[in-house]
């Protein structure tokens, strides 16, 4: 490549900002984080973002690259048209902080508000449990999440409809949904999915599916079976009677 | 006068990586107020990233483990100048802590009669990784986060420390800033816990995070703590070299343990052309054999790939030096010869090393079931750290414990793969767990404004000098490209001298470091105060490597290349001195107990 690409930053606080053209140099492989650290290190050096690992695998460095959620250290410029500038700008449905940085805190306190994992006593004398690949293989689906909130930031209960009061979120029912399916797990959580998690709020249009950067079938193997859990449980006339006996 | 607001908890930890996670969680389950410090958000600490497993003689997969074993390979590993007390504690206690994980939550791969599978790694001599595909650090740090936010310890995430406070000789707590609107905080408490990782954006080549800047290590020496074994950095053999912009992030050893073979630009297994000594017993000699053992023949002899990283390291070096490398610089790393072996061999690829797969596919346009990667040696983790007392992780300033990376001793010259997840686990509970006792005898020491308001006045000056100053940037840069080129994998008296010199340039143009913006959530600000860590640990490492005139696990030198025993005897240590310049001395290691001594022996 060694060519020069524009890139359309969003510059400002919490309050208001613009956007902004920087002009840098591309090279081979580069992905949309080294443009921005580039531009960090040459240009504006108090330009904020977030990142870790640089290889997908923490999650911290989502944006919207072209308007589409990405992580910044996945998404290649090669994948992208160099001809226009690329505009890069920060996840929308969280309060933003600084340029490219927001205010996630939402997802730590809906993750809190999730009933803990508790496991069935153990299975061998020495405190320990036995589990089948098979069974795990299910749950270790929803564990390679790696909290990037694209999920999150594309769900429009959340995004558009502000019920940040009322649902989790994706990525928390991917959370539930891994202890509720855990095979070791033994909680109770249809009534809070219902009631509390807001389960009821998705209306399956898959949009956080089709972000996952870990491909995660949050949809198909999460969410539907939990709505399915919640009408079992909490609605099938057969448990209900047998729940008053218990 | 700069403000700042004030927390007040018995134990401060800081770091929430698995090491810090795991000593909050138990302060805090002993019933002491804790409050968890972090640079990043929770959960994105560098043990996330940690790919291959977690080391524990659970003897699930080869009964003829055992906590010996795992001790005498460590030992083998460190080249004896580890902290053997730290190695038996680790050998014995990790399988509590990982079957413990497993208890808060933690969904391990399985063997077939239902218990946590355990995957071969370097240096290991039997399968002892309990792993999670390649994506065990996620899984540890998740379940540590996951049990922990229900533990009433309160977290101040984005957060970074910039000094210790000290009443006396005791320390009282720590001074930082919050990354959002960069305003100052005061943490008053009894005991503190390190657990900061480590010092990888010292070079440019490198496998860690912006994270990894020594701040713990440099933290603690400016409190008047010892530094211990700092010459110790592992290079680790296998990061991706190409493109330019991936260089150095990790290829975990599982491609390794799954099969994948080293090989030059001759296709030449060279490997096979360089095992030392002390290893060939238990190394293969043959291609067949060694393919035997990655698929679990317990009779078989591990390949020479999986020999410890120092060396495999050098012999890429070697390699690539004399001429036999890959076309942009590395040597060749093949896992797809595998499908002459096995059928479906590229599902189970994808299957055993998911991670891997996405990352050359999407970062490089590689498919690693098709063709070979093209990997050479990267910065990867340092042995050295913070010198600390084997069974309560104190270091030599009372009150002040550190665990994990950034502690010293378990390691010696050279970290196992997978025996850092362990450390984290076992050491970071029992720092935790000390911390709490050690608060509990305690009264709350005074800390008196004046050493914060000094450090608040110095963690501002950047703005002082604004735009006109240099960038931060700039010598960050200028350090990492100088160790990478004189303190590097191969090193001599000469270069490092010259090392030397240079860090004493370096921290003039840092003191002249200046930037504009405002306090808000401003990366030239923070990375303009990291340079002083970086340039401590630098110094820390330089000197060091002066006094090892050996060469020993991760540290080679060409003017001393061979190991001396009488440099077994002791570690180095530096610290402060009263005039701020750094002493550096020897430390005896103190003789090992008969019972360990026959364990050592047994398994030569
Ligand atoms: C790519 C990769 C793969 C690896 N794979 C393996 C593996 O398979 N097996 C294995 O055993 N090891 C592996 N390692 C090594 C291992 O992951 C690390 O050594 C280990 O995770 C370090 O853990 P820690 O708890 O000490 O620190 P970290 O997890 O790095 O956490 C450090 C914490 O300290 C905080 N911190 C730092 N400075 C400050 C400050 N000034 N103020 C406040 N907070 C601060 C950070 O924000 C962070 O929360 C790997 C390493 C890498 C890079
Ligand atoms: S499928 Fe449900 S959770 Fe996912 S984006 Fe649509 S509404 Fe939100
Ligand atoms: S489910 Fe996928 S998109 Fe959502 S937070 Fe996890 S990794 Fe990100
Ligand atoms: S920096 Fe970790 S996911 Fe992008």
């Amino acid at each position: 490549m060694g060519q020069t690409a524009t890139f359309r930053i969003w510059r400002g606080n919490g309050h208001e900002g613009t956007f902004t053209d920087y002009a840098t140099e591309v090279t081979e492989g580069m992905v949309v984080l080294d443009a921005v650290h580039q531009i960090q290190a040459h240009q504006a050096h108090d330009l904020a973002v977030r990142w870790n690992c640089k290889a997908g695998k923490c999650g911290s460095c989502s944006a919207e690259v072209n308007g589409h959620p990405r992580l910044m250290c996945m998404t290649r410029l090669n994948q992208l048209n160099l001809a226009k500038p690329v505009t890069i700008e920060p996840m929308k449905a969280f309060p933003p902080i600084k340029d490219l940085v927001t205010d996630v805190s939402f997802n730590f306190r809906a993750k809190k508000s999730i009933k803990p994992f508790k496991p069935r006593p153990p299975d061998a004398p020495d405190g320990t449990w036995r589990m089948a690949q098979a069974d795990v293989e299910r749950v270790q689906e929803f564990r390679k999440c790696i909290e990037c909130f694209l999920c999150q930031d594309v769900c429009h209960v959340l995004r558009d409809h502000r019920l940040f009061d009322e649902f989790v979120g994706p990525r928390h029912m991917i959370y539930a949904a891994a202890l509720e399916m855990h095979p070791l797990d033994v909680e109770q959580r249809a009534r809070d999915l219902k009631d509390a998690y807001g389960v009821g709020f998705c209306n399956i249009t898959k949009c956080c599916t089709k972000v996952c950067p870990e491909g995660i079938g949050i949809t198909d193997n999460a969410i539907i079976p939990l709505k399915e859990r919640v009408i079992d449980q909490l609605y099938d006339p057969v448990v209900k009677l047998l729940r008053m006996f218990r | 006068m700069p403000e700042y607001q004030t927390h007040v908890h018995d134990v401060l930890v800081i770091g929430a990586g698995g090491a810090g996670l795991r000593a909050a969680i138990e302060a805090s389950a002993s019933g002491v107020s804790v409050g968890l410090v972090c640079k990043s958000l929770l959960g994105k600490a560098h043990t996330v990233m940690a790919e291959g497993g977690i080391a524990a003689a659970l003897a699930n997969v080869d009964d003829r483990d055992s906590w010996q074993v795992h001790f005498a390979d460590t030992m083998r590993g460190g080249q004896y100048v580890n902290n053997w007390r730290m190695a038996e504690l680790h050998a014995k206690e990790a399988p509590d802590r990982v079957r413990e994980l497993e208890a808060w939550g933690a969904l391990f791969d399985r063997t077939a009669d239902g218990r946590i599978l355990q995957r071969n790694f370097g240096g290991h001599r039997y399968p002892r990784l309990a792993h999670v595909g390649d994506r065990t650090g996620l899984e540890m740090i998740r379940t540590l986060q996951d049990h922990g936010i229900h533990m009433g310890i309160d977290v101040h995430m984005e957060c970074t420390i910039v000094q210790l406070l000290k009443s006396g000789d005791r320390i009282a707590g720590a001074f930082g800033y919050e990354r959002e609107r960069g305003r100052f905080k005061l943490f008053r408490a009894k005991a503190v816990v390190l657990a900061t990782g480590g010092v990888g954006r010292a070079y440019k080549i490198t496998s860690n995070s912006w994270e990894y800047t020594g701040d713990g290590h440099t933290l603690a020496y400016d409190a008047g703590a010892d530094l211990m074994d700092m010459e110790f950095v592992q290079f680790h053999p296998t990061g991706m070299v190409w493109p330019p912009s991936v260089r150095g992030i990790l290829v975990t050893e599982g491609v390794r343990g799954e099969g994948g073979v080293l090989k030059n630009s001759l296709g030449r297994r060279f490997m096979f052309d360089d095992i030392p000594e002390n290893y060939r017993p238990q190394t293969a000699d043959n291609e067949e054999e060694g393919w035997r053992y990655t698929q679990g023949d317990k009779s078989a002899r591990r390949p020479p790939e999986l020999l410890t990283r120092d060396h495999v390291s050098r012999c890429i070096v070697r390699e690539i030096k004399e001429g036999r490398g890959s076309p942009h610089g590395g040597v060749f790393l093949d896992i797809s010869w595998i499908k002459a072996r096995i059928p479906h061999a590229a599902e189970h690829i994808k299957k055993k090393l998911p991670s891997m797969y996405h990352q050359f596919k999407q970062l490089a346009d590689i498919d690693i079931t098709q063709e070979a990667m093209e990997v050479g040696p990267t910065t990867h983790y340092i042995m050295g750290g913070v010198r600390v007392d084997a069974d309560t992780q104190m270091s030599t300033v009372s009150g002040l414990f550190a665990a994990g990376e950034c502690a010293a001793g378990i390691n010696g010259a050279n970290r196992l793969g997978g025996n850092s997840l362990s450390d984290l686990l076992v050491f970071g509970k029992r720092a935790g767990e000390f911390a709490a006792k050690y608060a509990v005898g305690q009264k709350a020491a005074d800390v008196d404004g004046s050493q914060a308001d000094a450090a608040a006045r110095r963690a501002l000056e950047p703005f002082e000098r604004g735009t006109s100053g240099e960038g931060p940037y700039q010598v960050q840069y200028a350090l990492q490209d100088m160790m990478q080129d004189l303190v590097g994998i191969v090193r001599n008296e000469g270069e490092m001298k010259r090392a030397l010199d240079c860090l004493r340039t370096l921290r003039a143009r840092a003191a002249r470091v200046g930037i504009g913006g405002h306090r808000e959530y401003n990366p030239g600000w923070h990375s303009a105060l990291d340079l002083h860590n970086l340039l401590t640990v630098s110094e820390a490492i330089t000197l060091s490597a002066i006094e090892r005139k050996e060469s020993r696990g991760g540290h080679f030198r060409e003017d001393y290349p061979d190991k001396d025993p009488a440099f077994a005897t002791f570690n180095i240590v530096t610290r402060k001195s009263r005039d701020g310049s750094t002493e550096v001395s020897r430390a005896a290691i103190p003789p090992m107990p008969q019972e360990l001594k026959k364990v050592v022996e047994e398994m030569k």
